[in-house]
C-alpha cells in the first residue's frame, strides 16, 4: 500500500541560510506586535475588564439590534454594545462597568433584564465585578510569566544554557506576535484567551524541543560538523514528524473552529493562528539558527562548507 | 523495548482497561447509576457551561465585621464598668480601637484589670495563636484604648464566613434546587454554585438581604422629623420605613429582642385583614424578654427593625406572653414568603457582596454539548483518517492506542469526580492531536533507522528508545503549562487546564506502554521482513 509522503525524506532544504531574512523580520514583526499592543490595544473581555456580558436570545426570529440597541442605550449605563453571535436570534450585550463597585453592577443587570422584559431568553450572564476583574488580570499575567520561568529552568535542567535561553527567546516570540494578531483582529481577550496562550507556548515548546534534542544528538555525534550545516541537517532530519504532526493538530483544530460554536471561537482561533502559523516558523527559522548567535558549537567552523561530509 | 512479559504485558492491558472501565457510569442515565454500589458511581461532572446553572461569588464585608466586633466590644466595655462600678465618661468607637476615660480618682490597675478580662486568646482552627484578642494601652491619666489585634479580625472573619456558609447553604437550599454547590474561596469569600437554576434573580435577593431583625423601642422624646434637622438624642438614631414613601422614625439603638431568638417564622394572611403577613415564634429567653418589654410599654410603639429599615412599629395594646407574634407591613405574597425563609435561616454575620455572577441557561449548556460531541468527531474522523493514510497499518495500532488513550482521559475523569466544561472538550481534542504526535515521533524514527540499514527489528527497537526521550521532554513542558494554567484559571479554563494536563499523562503511558505493546505483538506475531512505514 502506498503510504502518503507529505515530506520526502532525505530533504536537504538550507533552513539556516534564511537566519539573515528571518530575524529582521522577526524582530520588526515584534515591533509592531508590541506597538499595536499599546496603541491599538486588546479587545479585553469582561474578565479583565469589569462589567456585564449577556447572551440574550429573541423569541423572534431575528433579532431588532436597532430597537434593542435604543432601549439599552437610553437606561444611563455608560457604554453598551450589541451584536450578532452566531444564530440571527442570538445577541451579545457587552455593558461597560459601572461606577459604585460590585453593587452597581447588579443594579445594572436588574435594569437590563426590566428594560428588555419578555422579548428575549437568557443564554448567558456573565458579571464580574472591579476586584474579581482585576484579580483575573494580574493572577493571568503572574501566570503567563511564571509558565515562562518554569519552564526555562526546566530545560536548563535538560539542555545547555545556549538551548534554555534560545528556545525562550523564540518562545516569547511567539506570544508577542499571538498578541499583535489579537490586537489587529480586536478578538475577545478574556480568560481562554490567557488559556489558549498558555497552551501555545507549552506546543510551541514542544516542537522546539523536538528538534533541540536532535541538535543534540547530532552535536555529541559529528564534531566537525559547522553548525549551520548541522542544524540544516536536524531540522530537515524533523521535518518529516514536524509536518505530520502540525497537521494533525491543525485538523483537530479545524474541527473545533468549524464546529465548536461561538463560545469557544475566541479561543480556537487564537490557538490556530499560534500553532499553525507561529510554531512552525519560530522553531526553525528562530529557535534554531539563534543557537548559533549564542555560541553553541563554537570552535566549529561557522561557514557553513557543503563539500565538508560528516 | 520490544520485549514485554507476560505479567508486564497483563498489568499493562489491566492498567488500561481499569482506567477505561471508570469512564463507564458516564454513558448509562443518572438514574440507573444511583441504584449502583457507591463505589461504582463516580462520574464527570458536567461544568455550568454544560449543563447551565448559576455561578456566584458573595465576599463578605470585613469592615462590617471589624465594626461589630468594635461595637461589641464597646457594649462590653460598659457592662463591665458598671457591674465593677467603676464610673466612666466618654466611651466611644474611634478608628480601630474603643475608648474611654475613667472618673479622677478611680483606680488605674483596678480599672486596666476588669478590662483585661475582656480580652481572649485567639484560638485558630489547631488552637490558640498564643496572641490575644484585644492590645490594652493608656495614657496614664485614666484615657484606655483598646485596639482589636489583627489575629482576632482575622479570626472573627474566619468564623464569619464559616456562619455566612451555614446561613447560606440554609437559604439556597429554601429554593429546592439540585445539590447545591457552597464552598469557601480564599479567606473572605463564598462562592456559590446551582446547577440548573437559570433566573439567580431570587437567590440573588437571598443572598444579598443580611436578615437582621430587631425589636427596639420607639423614642417619642422628640418628632422624628425634628431629630432629623437637629440631631437625635445619644442613644436613639433615624430609621427609615422599608416601604416608600421612606418614612423617617426616631428609634432607641437598644436591642431590645433580638431575630437571633426566633425559633420560627412562617409566611401567612392576618385573620382580619388577609393581608400576607409573617408570624414567628421566639425562644424561651426571647419569649421572656419579649413579655418583658411588652409589659412594661404597653401603649407604646414598638419598633420591628430589618436591615436598619422599619418593617412597622405598631403599638403595643397589651403585653404578649406567649412568646409569638406577627409582622406585617405591606408585604406581597413573595415578600412574605421571603422574609420568613431569612428568619428561619439566619442573620448573615455580615453584609454578602456578589463580586462575580456567571449564569448559563439551559438552551445555552445544550448546545455547547452538541457542538463538543460533534467537533470532537469530526476531529477524531479527520485524525484517524490521516494517520491511515500516512502510516497504514502502524496508523491503525496509533489510532488504537489513541482511541485508548482518550477512553483513559474519561475514566480518570469520572474517578477525580473532575468538571468537564467547554474549553475541557476542547482540551480533549487538542489532546488528540498532541498524542499522535508521540506517536508519529516513534515512528519516524523507526523509519529513520530502517533508512540507515538496520533490520526492521532493530530499527523498530531503536525506534522506541529513541523517540521515548524525546516524548518525555516534549510532553512535560507542556504539561508545565497546563499545571501554571490549573493554578490560576478558575471555572471553564481550570476544566480546560484539568483535561490536557491528564490528557499528557495518559499520552505518556500509552506511549511508552501500548503502543509499544500493540507493536510488540505484531513484530512477534508476524516477523516482518520489512518495515511497513
Amino acid at each position: 500500500m502506498k503510504l502518503l509522503r507529505i515530506v520526502p525524506d532525505d530533504t536537504k532544504f538550507d533552513f539556516m541560510r534564511f537566519r539573515r531574512i528571518s530575524f529582521p523580520i522577526s524582530a520588526l514583526l515584534s515591533i509592531v506586535a508590541i506597538s499595536l499592543y499599546f496603541f491599538h490595544g486588546l479587545n479585553f473581555g469582561i474578565d479583565f475588564k469589569g462589567g456585564t456580558l449577556m447572551e440574550v436570545q429573541s423569541k423572534a426570529d431575528t433579532a431588532d439590534l436597532a430597537k434593542m440597541r435604543s432601549t439599552l442605550n437610553g437606561l444611563g449605563l455608560g457604554d453598551v454594545q450589541l451584536q450578532q453571535f452566531g444564530a440571527p436570534n442570538d445577541v451579545l450585550i457587552r455593558i461597560a462597568e459601572q461606577p459604585g463597585g460590585d453593587a452597581a453592577q447588579q443594579t445594572a443587570v436588574g435594569k437590563v433584564r426590566s428594560a428588555l422584559g419578555d422579548d428575549v431568553t437568557y443564554r448567558r450572564v456573565e458579571v464580574v465585578g472591579p476586584r474579581v476583574s482585576g484579580e483575573l488580570l494580574s493572577y493571568g499575567v503572574i501566570g503567563l510569566m511564571s509558565a515562562i520561568l518554569c519552564i526555562l529552568v526546566y530545560l536548563w535542567f535538560r539542555f545547555e544554557w545556549q538551548f534554555a535561553l534560545g528556545a525562550m527567546i523564540a518562545n516569547v516570540h511567539d506570544i508577542v506576535l499571538t498578541i499583535g494578531f489579537m490586537s489587529v483582529t480586536q478578538i475577545d481577550f478574556d480568560l481562554t484567551s490567557i488559556a489558549a496562550l498558555l497552551t501555545i507556548l507549552g506546543y510551541s515548546l514542544n516542537d522546539t524541543v523536538v528538534i533541540y534534542d536532535r541538535i543534540r544528538e547530532m552535536l555529541r555525534r559529528y564534531k566537525k560538523l559547522p553548525m549551520p550545516d548541522l542544524l540544516n541537517a536536524s531540522v530537515n532530519q524533523t521535518l518529516s514528524r514536524s509536518v505530520i504532526t502540525h497537521v494533525t493538530v491543525s485538523l483537530a483544530l479545524l474541527a473545533l473552529l468549524l464546529f465548536g460554536g461561538q463560545a469557544i471561537h475566541s479561543f480556537t482561533a487564537t490557538m490556530m493562528f499560534g500553532v499553525v502559523l507561529v510554531g512552525t516558523y519560530t522553531s526553525v527559522f528562530i529557535a534554531s539558527p539563534i543557537l548559533i548567535y549564542l555560541g553553541v558549537g563554537t570552535g566549529r567552523d561557522s561557514l557553513s562548507n557543503p563539500d565538508n561530509k560528516p | 523495548m520490544l520485549y514485554f512479559t507476560r505479567w508486564r504485558a497483563a498489568a499493562i492491558l489491566l492498567t488500561a482497561f481499569i482506567v477505561c472501565l471508570c469512564a463507564v457510569p458516564n454513558f448509562f442515565p443518572a438514574s440507573m447509576v444511583d441504584s449502583w454500589p457507591k463505589w461504582a458511581q463516580r462520574h464527570v461532572v458536567l461544568g455550568l457551561d454544560l449543563q447551565g446553572g448559576s455561578h456566584i461569588l458573595l465576599e463578605v464585608d470585613t469592615s462590617a465585621v471589624r465594626k461589630e466586633k468594635l461595637e461589641t466590644l464597646r457594649d462590653d466595655v460598659r457592662r463591665v464598668f458598671r457591674d465593677a462600678r467603676i464610673g466612666y465618661t466618654g466611651l466611644t468607637v474611634r478608628g480601630n480601637s474603643v475608648e474611654v476615660k475613667v472618673r479622677d480618682g478611680t483606680n488605674l490597675t483596678d480599672a486596666r484589670a476588669k478590662l483585661q478580662t475582656l480580652s481572649t486568646p485567639v484560638g485558630g482552627i489547631l488552637g490558640t495563636t498564643g496572641q490575644n484578642s484585644l492590645d490594652i494601652s493608656d495614657d496614664g491619666n485614666g484615657l484606655f484604648r483598646l485596639a482589636v489585634t489583627e489575629p482576632a479580625i482575622v479570626e472573627r472573619v474566619r468564623q464569619a464566613v464559616e456562619q455566612s456558609i451555614q446561613i447560606i447553604e440554609r437559604r439556597v437550599n429554601e429554593l429546592g434546587t439540585v445539590e447545591p454547590l457552597i464552598q469557601r474561596q480564599g479567606t473572605d469569600r463564598v462562592l456559590v454554585q446551582v446547577p440548573g437554576l437559570q433566573d439567580p434573580t431570587r437567590l440573588k435577593e437571598l443572598l444579598g438581604k443580611t436578615a437582621k431583625l430587631d425589636f427596639r423601642l420607639v423614642d417619642l422624646s422628640m418628632p422624628a422629623e425634628q431629630a432629623q434637622q437637629t440631631r437625635p438624642p445619644p442613644d436613639s438614631e433615624i430609621l427609615l420605613s422599608a416601604a416608600s414613601p421612606k418614612q423617617p422614625y426616631l428609634i432607641e439603638k437598644r436591642v431590645m429582642v433580638s431575630g437571633g431568638d426566633l425559633t420560627d417564622a412562617q409566611p401567612g394572611f392576618d385573620q382580619r385583614t388577609s393581608e400576607p403577613i409573617v408570624s414567628f415564634r421566639f425562644n424561651t429567653a426571647g419569649a421572656r424578654k419579649f413579655a418583658q418589654v411588652t409589659q412594661e410599654n404597653v401603649g407604646k410603639p414598638f419598633a420591628i427593625v430589618l436591615d436598619n429599615e422599619v418593617i412597622s412599629a405598631p403599638v403595643i395594646r397589651e403585653p404578649i406572653l406567649g412568646g409569638s407574634g406577627q409582622i406585617s407591613g405591606s408585604f406581597t405574597v413573595q415578600g412574605a414568603n421571603d422574609l420568613a425563609i431569612l428568619l428561619r435561616a439566619g442573620a448573615l454575620p455580615a453584609p454578602l457582596t456578589i463580586i462575580e455572577e456567571r449564569t448559563v441557561g439551559p438552551g445555552l449548556g445544550a448546545d455547547s454539548i452538541a457542538k463538543g460531541k460533534i467537533s470532537s468527531y469530526v476531529g477524531a474522523a479527520m485524525v484517524i483518517v490521516f494517520m491511515l493514510v500516512t502510516y497504514g497499518l502502524f496508523g491503525l495500532f496509533a489510532n488504537i492506542a489513541v482511541a485508548i488513550n482518550v477512553a483513559m482521559i474519561f475514566g480518570v475523569l469520572s474517578l477525580l469526580n473532575a468538571t468537564l466544561t467547554l474549553p475541557g472538550i476542547a482540551g480533549i481534542v487538542l489532546t488528540v492531536g498532541i498524542a499522535v504526535d508521540s506517536n508519529v515521533l516513534i515512528y519516524e524514527r523507526i523509519r529513520e533507522e530502517v533508512r540507515g540499514g538496520r533490520s526492521p527489528i532493530n530499527a523498530i527497537d531503536a525506534g522506541f528508545s529513541r523517540a521515548l526521550a524525546t516524548i518525555l521532554d516534549s510532553n512535560i513542558t507542556t504539561f508545565i503549562a497546563a499545571a501554571v494554567l490549573f493554578y490560576i484559571g478558575t471555572g471553564p479554563v481550570r476544566g480546560f487546564a484539568v483535561t490536557l494536563g491528564i490528557g499528557i499523562l495518559t499520552t505518556v503511558f500509552t506511549a511508552f506502554t501500548l503502543t509499544r505493546l500493540i507493536v510488540a505483538t505484531w513484530v512477534r506475531w508476524r516477523r516482518p521482513q520489512r518495515v511497513p512505514i
